[in-house]
């Protein structure tokens, strides 16, 4: 740890960093632009200056710039010299030359860093006195808007963009003060993480386009610390609530998971709980085949605790987009034996699978930043960028890994972004894919596999037996794929952190054993292997791991007449299983009793409906594909009767619980693979100084008025007997401990910038650690064996066609289509094909075709699906209903012409 | 008096081609170098002959070849570039020589790609130089027709391919790694240093950049050795150099001379003076990014140091000359313009603060001017120069402006204090 001196004061910092780096670390209020910690160094907005001196006999010294001066041993600086400080009041004063003066009514103000670095700097007298440059401003697609007179050329965003995230329809155009940052044209943003430009900008060119339509300021959020539903990654997010609509999502910087960055699923997603399809009312059908109508709570109570009393007769159906208390308080209710899934025979299998694989060991399951630290991948049969969005994110910072050492051979520093960039140019480590169709990911791959799932398993397969010789050999390969079986096994091999990617997409129990086998594999060989399975949804791992029976079981069950109450837990079970079968499960039970946010199928089926919180409005844990059980936050208390449905069915249960920790504990107690959930956040009972943790900035405006048209008093603050936040803008507003954090602010950093100020380090974790624990961990001696199944070649048969799923980040999941903006996106019903087999159909892009699956037939648009090959064919899942069961035979004819 | 680099150029300035040039002793200094000495021995000569590059900032052309990682280990391709960007205001002396001997730059760029055992060699134009194109095309088509571009060259079994490569025409693409970035198909921004070109050039490999003059001398030091360039010479470091005048002179032109001519010399023997009826005030001795001289600096000799003493720098040679009945102010604003449109818009100070310079000047010379605007502009000198800004463009651009608010202060006041600018009302001068 070298020791540099600031100001004369000898402090002690990390080595190899620069001395912006190091004076954000300590504290320092050093303004700064370009600089993004998760980008790096490039000097060019020369906000961070500092003075240098070379020894002590130097008093003159000279302007250096912070984030391009390492912080090398005995590093002299000083952040307050006079000339340092106008040098850096005139950077302001040059980046002011064009900005608007328009602060007050600057969608971007209260939370612009500019704006905060412009008060620190102290520039506070315009003298510029000629005409400001101007823009035209583009049309970027539903999530974006772009407002360039506010530039200030930072190229933040552009680094963001293209750089980092891989993105190459944003670029930067024009020269000297009229660069201009955009598209070639007006049009949508190709990248699925575009969002992130709302917060790498540190002013107001782009802007969250949703957020505009129901516009408020940072201060007037009330917001809590949240976790993403839209995928299984489990991004750490702040959502911000005013007059009980969700208006935002940002991101909550999470060092292990997320990052400084979500996806655009995970930050737009969100409108689902302001939908019109919101269930807000209890809804009773008092006799079959009667009207849905609104009813009492007490009424409608009195008859569920009847309803439930022989428990014998009530069975209960979970889900994996619930949290574990909810579906905990489902168990309770019906008891464990008559706890089931809500996913499929086939799902829950997979899930299990996974969830076996990665408790027996020895390949451990790695965090994202762990993901993104890997030098060589393979990623078997997983379409990451519409899966698990965030990973693709990472897998294009792990490609980078091997050819950084480049980097360290000549001595620079990893910082240093464009140098290092210069060094490597093109070169990318080993990332092999594996997968039934092209991904995005394409473009990153060292090269890529497309087949039939039970091929890409035999591929895995092959890769294991290549890494050790006990693996089941892989008969019948093809000399070209057997040439590049070897290629992965030496890349995977000779890596120091090697990664196997996959997941059950593919709905392939073969392809999990394959990886598991080629990450075992590795680690057998003494490497760490790395192990990383994408799960369906936000709480799959965390459902599999409380078990119970899949949902056919839970028909069988019914059907059988052994239960007549059904309780179904958030889950539409249209989307999990064929629809005759679902139907005549809810037909045949006597009630149905459904918990749920949203109308749906389901609920169209259901006796009585209980209005559930959305993750917004209810606190519970969820765990991750990694995991990683974490702790999401009621932001705001909905109106009307919606309740969190662990509080419905405590009160269905007739004994109401006293709050959200009396349930953990009893879940802890009867699941004790959820012991670690115990200690994921401080109890509800946690003061700081005596006070909770306030949900609303303490600028929050209108607390005497924004109820006023109801009465002028003004309300008492909403008790939450759940959580150490509370309702009210009274309270503590520090850094409280990190699980906690209901928003980045620092007095001076009211920008996401703040979070320099919450961090142990600038990048590093959290101050206090990281938020959540893990529950699953290898054991430190595994005694796994490898599977030995090896499924046959793939043989494509005559007038029929594999169908498999193919996912989109914006239209396969459920709750997130629901928001207007990415509903945009989601792409229209089609049957994607193999171009030869569309050829041999006469068919051309957008041809009808007709599809038999299921038994079910549909007609639907052909579309050609790059890289998939002949005999298999794609359907969008969540876009086609008929997507439920896949992989499943289908036949395909050319459809009606006309 | 030797001309070493011009001597051979057609009085014409048709081009001269393969058959002249090699009747004339072209590509002897190349066969000798390939035959007699080994890449080291040709860095030593170039160090031993004191050339500094001619591109403006006269770092050791010898010192930079020394800095090629060599040997077995060194990665390569690796690469040599001829920067002939040459867009530097007021300057033409790259485009005499591409013009009228492109032989000669493309022997100096294979002994100086054979010093360096470089693999790949581009010369970078000017886009507006049309004429030089062709004849580096035609030039480069006789190299390779010849055996000196290509495999296996004279037998040696070193190989060196040369391509021309066109700019798109911006000042920034001059700038040693805009023009790196520039021939990689990227933005004309420059880099961060380090890491320099010799150890991470283009596309990442070893890379020399230097001037087309630079080049043009190599071929004469190994002919004639390193004390022969010394001599050439009136200064420390060696050798001849192009020196232009622009400006209300008799004959402004280019000439060959022995560095360390005098500033006098060059204006008053080969420019023949000030034309009738117009007084010396000043000049910019080399390009638009110097320091302006007076008239009692006519007596300083036009080598690295001696203009450095003086308080400017040599730059690329070439002298625009300000006469009594040119507005300074005008002369200052349009160069402070010309070099906010060529900010290629990476750093703050230069991007948004040279504009800023430039509308004063403007306002000034219009009869806007306000009396803080002096110490706007001055202000705006200290804070754009070495250090705060990411390259050297905007302290080049502050040059001419700070020797100019020192030297012509009376002139500014009188804008301002007038409110119209003397020489266009007539009253000036």
């Amino acid at each position: 740890m070298p020791t540099i001196l600031i100001d004369g004061k000898p402090f002690e910092v990390p080595d190899g960093q620069n001395v912006l780096h190091v004076c954000l670390s300590l504290g320092f209020n050093l303004p700064y632009f370009c600089w993004h910690p998760a980008l790096g160094s490039v000097g060019a907005c020369r906000q961070c200056a500092v003075k240098q001196f070379k020894d002590e006999k130097d008093t003159k010294g000279k302007i250096v710039m912070a984030c391009m001066t390492p912080a090398a041993p005995n590093t002299r600086i000083s952040i307050e010299d006079p000339e340092a400080r106008q040098f850096r009041a005139s950077v302001i004063e040059w980046l002011m030359v064009n900005h608007p003066h328009d602060c007050p009514v600057c969608d971007e103000g209260s939370e612009c860093h500019l704006q905060d670095m412009t008060v620190m700097t102290g520039h506070d007298y315009r003298e510029f006195r000629f005409l400001k440059r101007t823009h035209h401003n583009q049309y970027l697609g539903p999530l974006i808007n772009h407002e360039m007179n506010r530039c200030i050329a930072c190229y933040r965003c552009v680094r963001f963009y293209r750089d980092y995230a891989g993105g190459r329809d944003f670029d930067v155009f024009g020269s000297h003060d009229h660069v201009y940052f955009g598209r070639h044209t007006d049009g949508v943003l190709e990248s699925e993480f575009s969002g992130n430009l709302v917060e790498v900008c540190p002013t107001g060119v782009f802007t969250d386009k949703t957020l505009k339509q129901h516009y408020t300021r940072k201060w007037d959020l009330q917001t809590a610390p949240s976790v993403c539903v839209h995928c299984s990654v489990g991004c750490n997010t702040i959502p911000g609530e005013r007059y009980g609509l969700l208006r935002r999502i940002r991101n909550r910087y999470h060092h292990e998971v997320n990052g400084y960055f979500l996806c655009d699923r995970g930050r737009y997603g969100y409108e689902f709980v302001n939908s019109e399809r919101r269930v807000r009312q209890l809804l009773w059908r008092r006799k079959r085949g009667g009207p849905l109508q609104p009813a009492g709570g007490e009424e409608v109570l009195q008859h569920l605790m009847t309803l439930v009393a022989d428990r014998s007769e009530v069975i209960g159906i979970g889900s994996p987009r619930a949290s574990l208390e909810a579906n905990f308080a489902l168990r309770a209710l019906v008891g464990p034996e008559r706890f089931y899934q809500g996913v499929s025979t086939r799902d829950a299998q997979l899930l299990r699978s996974m969830v076996e694989i990665l408790q027996q060991g020895p390949a451990r399951s790695p965090s994202l930043r762990e993901v993104g630290l890997a030098d060589a991948v393979l990623v078997l049969g997983e379409d990451l960028t519409n899966v698990a969005p965030m990973m693709e994110l990472a897998l294009r910072q792990s490609v980078r890994q091997q050819p950084l050492k480049l980097a360290a051979k000549f001595k620079i520093p990893l910082w240093s972004d464009y140098p290092v960039r210069e060094l490597i140019q093109d070169k990318k480590g080993p990332c092999y894919l594996a997968t039934p169709a092209a991904t995005r990911l394409n473009d990153i791959a060292t090269k890529t596999y497309h087949a039939a799932p039970d091929d890409l398993a035999r591929l895995g397969l092959a890769v294991a037996q290549a890494l050790d010789d006990q693996a089941p050999p892989v008969p019948d390969l093809p000399a070209e794929t057997l040439a590049l079986v070897r290629e992965i096994a030496q890349a995977l091999k000779t890596a120091e952190r090697p990664l196997v990617v996959s997941g059950p997409s593919c709905g392939s129990l073969a392809l999990l054993q394959a990886a598991a086998n080629v990450a075992w594999a590795l680690c057998r060989a003494g490497h760490a292997g790395a192990l990383s399975f994408t799960a369906p949804e936000c709480n799959s791992l965390g459902l599999s791991l409380m078990g119970g029976e899949p949902l056919e079981a839970a028909a069988n069950f019914v059907e059988n007449g052994r239960a007549e109450v059904v309780v179904v837990l958030e889950n539409d079970l249209f989307r999990r299983a064929e629809a005759s079968l679902v139907k005549s499960m809810l037909d045949r039970a006597r009630q149905v009793i459904v918990l749920e946010h949203l109308a749906n199928a389901t609920t169209a089926q259901a006796d009585v409906v209980l209005p559930a919180s959305t993750f917004a409005e209810a606190s519970g844990t969820l765990v991750n594909n990694e995991g990683r059980a974490q702790r999401f936050y009621e932001v705001f208390l909905p109106a009307g009767e919606i309740q969190p449905s662990w509080r419905w069915l405590s009160q269905t249960a007739g004994s109401p619980l006293q709050n959200l920790d009396e349930l953990t504990r009893a879940m802890v107690k009867a699941l004790p693979v959820f012991k670690p959930v115990a200690e994921i956040a401080p109890l509800a009972n946690f003061r700081i100084a005596g006070q909770k943790i306030a949900r609303e900035p303490h600028r929050y405006s209108g607390r005497t008025a924004m109820h006023a048209n109801i009465s002028v008093h003004e309300p008492k603050p909403p008790p939450d007997p759940d959580s150490p936040l509370a309702y009210t803008m009274e309270g503590f507003h520090g850094v409280p401990p990190s699980p906690l954090i209901p928003r980045f602010w620092q007095p001076g950093w009211n920008s996401v910038q703040a979070v320099n100020k919450f961090q142990e380090e600038v990048a590093g974790p959290l101050k206090g650690g990281e938020p959540g624990r893990r529950l699953l961990e290898p054991p430190s001696t595994s005694a796994a064996e490898y599977f030995i199944e090896v499924p046959r070649p793939f043989q494509r048969r005559a007038g029929e066609w594999l169908v498999v799923p193919v996912y989109h980040i914006f239209g396969s999941e459920e709750l997130s289509v629901l928001s207007p903006a990415v509903a945009e996106l989601a792409p229209k019903p089609y049957l994607g094909m193999n171009v030869q087999d569309a050829t041999a159909l006469h068919l051309k892009e957008d041809d009808p075709v007709s599809l038999s699956i299921n038994g079910e037939t549909k007609p639907l648009p052909a579309k050609i699906l790059a890289g998939l090959p002949p005999g298999l064919a794609g359907l969008p899942t969540g876009v086609v209903s008929l997507a439920a069961g896949l992989p499943a035979w289908g036949r395909i004819t050319r459809g009606d012409v006309r | 008096m030797e001309r070493p680099l011009t001597k051979d150029i057609k009085p014409d300035l048709s081009m001269l081609d393969m058959q002249e040039y090699e009747r004339l002793g072209g590509y002897q200094a190349l066969r000798k170098a390939l035959r007699e000495m080994t890449p080291k021995q040709v860095v030593d000569t170039v160090s031993h002959s004191n050339l500094r590059g001619r591109g403006g900032a006269g770092f050791d052309t010898g010192m930079k070849w020394s800095f090629v990682p060599m040997g077995p280990s060194a990665p390569h391709p690796k690469y040599l570039i001829a920067n002939a960007d040459e867009m530097e205001p007021g300057t033409f002396k790259d485009r005499y020589l591409l013009e009228g001997n492109p032989h000669q730059l493309i022997e100096g760029m294979l002994i100086g790609a054979y010093a360096t055992q470089a693999d790949i060699a581009y010369v970078f134009l000017r886009w507006a130089y049309k004429l030089a194109e062709k004849r580096i095309n035609q030039a480069i088509g006789e190299a390779y027709a010849h055996g000196y571009l290509g495999k296996n060259i004279l037998g040696s079994g070193w190989n060196l391919e040369m391509y021309l490569h066109v700019s798109a025409g911006r000042y920034m693409c001059g700038e040693e790694t805009g023009l790196l970035n520039a021939l990689e198909g990227k933005r004309a921004t420059p880099r961060a240093k380090p890491p320099f070109p010799p150890v991470s050039g283009l596309w990442g490999k070893p890379t020399t950049v230097n001037n087309v003059e630079t080049f043009c001398n190599i071929p004469h030091i190994v002919n004639h050795g390193p004390e022969w360039f010394r001599r050439l010479s009136r200064s420390r470091s060696g050798g001849t150099k192009l020196f232009g005048v622009s400006g209300r002179v008799k004959r402004p032109g280019l000439w060959e001379l022995p560095l360390g001519t005098t500033i006098r010399e060059i204006l008053e023997e080969h420019a023949g003076g000030m034309r009738e009826g117009y007084q010396f005030r000043a000049i910019i001795p080399g390009g638009a990014s110097t320091e302006f001289l007076g008239p009692e600096h006519l007596d300083v000799q036009m080598d690295f140091e001696a203009v450095q003493k003086a308080g400017s720098r040599m730059g690329t040679g070439t002298m625009v000359v300000l006469d009594n009945r040119t507005c300074p102010i005008g002369m200052v604003q349009n160069l402070e313009k010309f070099f906010a449109h060529e900010s290629c818009g990476w750093c703050t100070p230069c991007r948004d603060g040279l504009p800023w310079t430039a509308r004063l000047l403007q306002a000034i010379e219009e009869g806007q001017g306000q009396p803080h605007d002096l110490e706007r502009l001055a202000r705006h000198t200290k804070l754009l120069g070495p250090g705060m800004t990411f390259c050297a463009l905007a302290p080049g651009a502050m040059e001419p402006l700070a020797s100019a608010l020192k030297m012509f202060r009376e002139d500014f006041v009188r804008h301002i204090r007038e409110k119209h600018c003397p020489w266009r009302t007539g009253s000036g001068g």
